[in-house]
């Protein structure tokens, strides 16, 4: 797992998708703070609900080429052939992605330092938001590395990965939309940023905490059976 | 050392390899020979795990590849046909990756070290994949195969797509690995095959349709044994005394080849070797034999014999075995 991880972390920056996803989670988050900033408001929590969206579409840029460029490429043969377990190659290449994610995250803990500097941060509600973000953001990637996997192209990978994330900002508007108690019930169960925006309340529901782990395994479990459904097909 | 029994792959009814059975040796050097779509590369996917067979089994040091898999894949270095290489890394990175990733126990830097200087690429060491030409791109690729000293070799047509100068060299290095490695090479080029394996497995079609040393395939499946000679002599007595050597069946004049030589097809008893009594005679009558080949098929035509459509040799030469 940690030499996938390794080389997985080392190729975002080695080709400019990396340096991509991070300057504009950068861009962007600087963006917000510092309209915050100038505006006298010390509610870093402004800046991680607006990004959620951001986010959702980033994510399938980092995810889009983890399984289908090895396929596409035949490198697939390189780990499928060694005395190595798949769930170690699927984890290393999602823990890669969660890395540039919280790389790009980063910078919010410098925002937390400046405002530091007027007055005392609400920590609790930092850690909380980041908490929300990280695992929301991992049970994406999980989704996008499966999607990832089912596919040779990472095009398809990744429009498919957009159409997910498209979904999930719908699912809002499918709450407003039908009045039929069950579908909206479903649609908000299911719905990543009303769990998402309890978090950024600064609330740790542990049912929401929950829901988003529990995507992330389902989906590296699937990816690995997918993966070795080639072995046993 | 591998042992295949009735191994058959099914890609949604295209029988892609169809019970196919055979047992290599420690320290062999086996040819997979056939045309392209024979199944060549899909019965190495299966021995190395990356495929599943549809039925059959295969071992590798008498570790099933189903049930230990990664006991199997420990012991076998693969070049899948088109190289695994990750071409954003340098070569250093690459093989120190393949070291990690096979789990290989060997120390690190002077393992590397040596499978370097062994293919060749210590030059390259420092650099970026892609930069390199294709020859030192196969060299990295079979060096990643090497990484962790498996007893077994895969290499799944390593030559496809060099110049002649690294196909030499390319063959020269698999030569000299098959001293101390179980080697399965596969090829749709007889003389590859040739130059470097003792033993060969036609596939066609899926089918195994021979498996035999190289000379003894040409010999077996040769349905014309003649031999071709060139005699410096009187034409009627050169051909009487032929005929009465044991084991001539017939003999014919071809005509003048060369000034005062006459070509003549002498046809033998497929179980007789004449070569010896024929030019004891001729010696005897200062009658100069200045050549003699065999009509034998090359491996060639053994090839288009065995895998052409129209001529079914097939399952009977394994029988044979």
């Amino acid at each position: 797992m940690k030499a996938i991880f390794k080389r997985e972390l080392k190729s975002y920056f080695t080709s400019p998708i990396g340096y991509i996803v991070l300057s504009v989670m950068w861009a962007y988050s600087t963006m917000l703070f510092v309209t915050l900033f100038s505006s006298g408001s010390p509610d870093i929590t402004v800046i991680f609900s607006s990004m959620f969206s951001m986010i959702l579409f980033l994510l399938p840029l980092l995810t889009m080429r983890t399984f289908s460029e090895e396929k596409r490429q035949k490198t697939d043969q390189l780990y499928m052939t060694a005395p190595t377990s798949l769930l170690g190659v699927v984890l290393g290449k999602f823990f890669a992605a969660v890395t540039v994610f919280l790389i790009g995250m980063s910078l919010t803990l410098l925002f937390e330092f400046i405002i530091m500097i007027y007055i005392v941060p609400q920590w609790l509600v930092y850690f909380s938001n980041i908490i929300g973000t990280t695992l929301m953001a991992s049970a994406f990637i999980a989704l996008g590395v499966f999607i990832s996997a089912c596919t040779e192209s990472q095009i398809v990978s990744a429009i498919i990965s957009f159409a997910f994330a498209t979904v999930m900002m719908l699912l809002d508007v499918v709450v407003t939309l039908f009045n039929v108690s069950w579908i909206t019930a479903a649609a908000e169960w299911f719905s990543f940023s009303d769990r998402y925006n309890t978090f950024t309340n600064g609330t740790v529901d542990i049912s929401n905490i929950l829901f988003f782990i529990s995507l992330a395994v389902i989906f590296i479990f699937l990816t690995v059976r997918k993966l070795d459904k080639k072995r046993w097909a | 050392m591998i042992e295949v029994k009735n191994l058959v792959k099914d890609y949604g009814g295209h029988l892609a390899v169809d019970d196919v059975s055979f047992t290599i040796n420690d320290g062999e050097v086996v040819g997979f020979l056939g045309p392209n779509g024979a199944g060549k590369t899909t019965t190495m996917n299966m021995i190395t795990g990356y495929l599943s067979a549809t039925a059959g089994s295969v071992s590798v040091a008498g570790f099933n590849v189903l049930e230990y898999p990664n006991e199997v894949k420990r012991r076998i270095g693969y070049l899948p046909e088109i190289p695994p290489l990750y071409t954003d890394m340098t070569v250093e990175e690459y093989l120190n990756f393949c070291y990690d990733l096979k789990k290989a126990k060997l120390p690190r830097g002077p393992h590397i070290e040596e499978i370097c200087c062994l293919v060749k690429i210590d030059h390259v060491y420092k650099r970026l994949i892609k930069n390199l030409s294709k020859g030192y791109k196969q060299r990295v690729g079979i060096a990643q195969a090497l990484i962790g000293n498996p007893e077994v070799l895969i290499l799944d047509e390593p030559t496809v797509g060099l110049d002649p100068n690294q196909i030499i060299e390319i063959r020269n290095l698999i030569t000299q690995l098959g001293k101390n490695h179980t080697v399965i090479l596969s090829s749709h080029i007889l003389s590859e095959v040739q130059a470097v394996c003792e033993r060969i497995i036609v596939i066609n079609n899926g089918k195994l349709v021979a498996d035999d040393k190289a000379e003894n395939l040409s010999k077996s499946l040769s349905k014309d044994h003649s031999l071709l000679a060139r005699i410096i002599g009187p034409q009627k007595d050169v051909m009487r005394l032929i005929a009465t050597i044991r084991g001539v069946e017939g003999v014919s004049a071809t005509g003048v080849r060369e000034s005062g030589a006459i070509e003549y097809k002498i046809d033998p008893h497929p179980e007789a070797d004449i070569r010896r009594e024929l030019f004891d005679r001729l010696s005897e009558r200062h009658w100069p034999l200045i050549m003699l080949t065999s009509n034998e098929l090359s491996l060639e035509e053994i090839f288009i014999e065995l895998t052409s459509p129209k001529i079914p040799v097939s399952r009977k030469k394994k029988g044979e075995d």
